[in-house]
């Protein structure tokens, strides 16, 4: 992690994300609940917390995937209620389940996600190829996208979600089930994003990728309840590792559900 | 931006182009752009026949004489009857009609030429298998027919004169009046009922499941060019389907075209979008692609029921008839039937096309509104 790619916020530039008293609610589960959180351009930003603490409803509300109950969300400078269309030009998303077409090859797959975000002829073809050889995936370009292994299909859901050179990317447990060899490739791609200037939203079970976020933010039953960098969230939970802090939060979640 | 560039540019193309690739990849829309109609065709075409002809006949003639040979020939004429053999005795009727070797038996007394001849009213004897309600009217019918004619034969020859009624019966647009005419127009809607509800519904639902709707939602792909893209892809393989079936049906069954088939496409267009409708619909609600499924076959029910594909609209009780009214195939059957085999043209049709209009905008309004850009 270089010092330039440091949680300053870019001169002139609004944050990547800034959301005011964000909520959402399904029927009677309030999923996230008055969510005050601000991400600075260039940061690479982990969300951390147990299941059900609203981490995948934080971002599909970032991402205009939800519509928030409440509260304000603008990211990269555009409302996501007021003006959705405009976010999604500027921000990339992967989630979870890659959103890969797995009867389409792999080149098919980046040219499709390129295409449908306004890339057309010698500018499509070179983004393409430098694409395809950034994550190494050239010689498999003809391959059927659902006969890649695991961790290649994470390649190429990134390199779908990136084709555009998104401003801000929200990565939605992206290493879920891949080996590590796989997590560390993904990961210094994930760096060299940032360091172009890609501000990056993560969230993860894994304390090794949290202890790779310049900054933290701690969900719990859909609170913000920790955030900072590793060092200010270590001394806040009073903890020797973000593990322990993990495992902390999980023991009052149940403690204040029984 | 010139419309033209706005045309060039639309992120309904990588859509489209997708889809197609899909479409090419997946046998089992091969198999059902292709496979389907014929299927269908020859499964309608020839299985379903609602006239009753040629029931197997036995004939026990125990007059043998040229009056008896006369009435089984006028039987054999009227097209309900094949004679398949003589048999000698009562026994040999049950036996006949027990094992299934014969549907109908023709009893001729021994007497009945001696009356004929002598003037007095001479009497034949029809048994026919009533298991079946809809053979044995064919039987009866015919029957009765047959009795009819000679009968006025007999006087005619009998009196030197004229008969004093011939009632001559055309059969307008079928004259042979078969089946197959009437229901082989009907296959190209059902078959673009199947398509674009249940193959196009389990389409979108498939994205939905696979992950890759979610994906898309968060593209800068407008809704238009979203479903546009998914759409007409199936809209072109309807195309192919229908005339792939006017073109077997022609050569197999000898289905007339008499009207203008580019009207026939066009006014194609609003059963399509209405029948994409339901499909969209179906797919606004079913989580996976079984549900759609489901949903589809639950449409198709009706459709094939209430519609008058098969069974006269005019012989439903009331209720059922208001239901058919909701349904686009029976608009879409009245312009199939009234091209195809009446050769009518637009002023004929313009009703049922108001409807299919009317319907088409109402169930794509519904459907589109549901249809929305995100996910919860």
């Amino acid at each position: 992690m270089s010092s330039s790619a440091a949680a300053a916020p870019a001169a002139g530039l609004p944050p990547a994300v800034e959301t005011v008293g964000l909520r959402k609610t399904f029927g009677p589960l309030v999923a996230v609940d008055r969510l005050d959180l601000t991400i600075h351009r260039g940061e690479v930003f982990g969300l951390l917390g147990p299941n059900g603490s609203g981490k995948t409803t934080t971002i599909r509300m970032l991402c205009g995937l939800l519509t928030p109950s409440a509260g304000t969300a603008v990211v990269v400078g555009h409302d996501v209620a007021a003006d959705p269309e405009a976010v999604r030009m500027r921000i990339g998303y992967m989630s979870q389940r890659y959103g890969l077409y797995d009867d389409l090859t792999v080149d098919e797959n980046i040219k499709f996600y390129a295409t449908v975000y306004g890339l057309h002829g010698r500018a499509r073809t070179e983004r393409l190829e430098a694409h395809m050889r950034d994550i190494g995936i050239t010689e498999f370009r003809s391959k059927l996208a659902g006969t890649l292994s695991g961790g290649w299909k994470q390649r190429l859901a990134l390199a779908c979600a990136t084709a555009h050179e998104p401003e801000m990317l929200f990565l939605d447990e992206p290493t879920a089930g891949v080996d590590p060899a796989a997590r560390r490739a993904f990961w210094t791609s994930i760096y060299d994003l940032a360091a172009r200037g890609t501000t990056i939203l993560v969230t993860t079970h894994y304390m090794d990728e949290a202890e790779r976020c310049q900054r933290l933010a701690f969900l719990s039953r859909g609170h913000l309840i920790g955030l900072g960098t590793v060092k200010e969230i270590l001394a806040q939970f009073k903890q020797p590792t973000i593990e322990d802090v993990f495992i902390e939060l999980q023991r009052r979640d149940e403690g204040a559900a029984a | 931006m010139t419309v033209i560039q706005r045309l060039r540019y639309s992120r309904f193309w990588p859509m489209l182009w997708k889809e197609f690739i899909q479409m090419r990849r997946d046998r089992l829309t091969f198999l059902m752009m292709t496979g389907l109609p014929a299927i269908q065709l020859l499964l309608f075409g020839y299985a379903i026949q609602t006239d009753v002809r040629h029931l197997k006949t036995v004939v026990l003639d125990e007059s043998r004489t040229a009056e008896s040979r006369a009435l089984v020939t006028v039987m054999a004429n009227t097209g309900n009857f094949d004679v398949i053999g003589q048999v000698a005795n009562r026994d040999g009727i049950r036996i006949a009609i027990e094992n299934g070797e014969a549907n109908a038996a023709l009893v001729i007394p021994p007497d009945y030429a001696r009356d004929v001849m002598r003037g007095r009213t001479a009497t034949a004897q029809m048994i026919v298998d009533a298991a079946d309600p809809q053979s044995s009217a064919a039987a009866i019918s015919g029957a009765q027919l047959a009795a009819q004619v000679r009968a006025t034969q007999i006087v005619g020859e009998r009196l030197s004169i004229a008969p004093p009624l011939d009632m001559r019966v055309r059969p307008w647009f079928n004259p042979a009046q078969r089946s197959a005419v009437f229901i082989v127009p009907g296959v190209i809607g059902i078959l673009l009922t199947i398509t674009m509800t249940l193959i196009a519904g389990i389409a979108v639902v498939r994205e939905r499941e696979r992950g890759t709707l979610e994906q898309l939602v968060v593209t800068p792909i407008g809704k238009t060019s979203l479903m546009l893209g998914k759409l007409i892809p199936f809209v072109v393989v309807g195309y192919v389907q229908m005339t792939v079936v006017m073109g077997l049906g022609k050569l197999i069954f000898d289905i007339p075209v008499r009207g203008s088939v580019i009207l026939l496409y066009a006014l194609t267009v609003p059963f399509i979008v209405a029948s994409l409708g339901v499909g969209l619909f179906i797919s606004t609600f079913a989580r996976n692609q079984g549900q759609a499924m489901q949903l589809a076959f639950f449409f198709m029910l009706p459709n094939i029921l209430l519609s008058g594909y098969i069974f006269p609209r005019m012989a439903m009780p009331e209720p059922a008839q208001w239901i058919g009214l909701a349904l686009p195939l029976t608009y879409y059957l009245k312009v199939l039937r009234g091209i195809l085999l009446k050769g009518v043209g637009f002023g004929e049709l313009w009703r049922p096309t108001a409807a299919l209009v009317a319907l088409a905008l109402v169930l794509l309004a519904v459907s589109v509104r549901r249809f929305t850009k995100t996910i919860d």
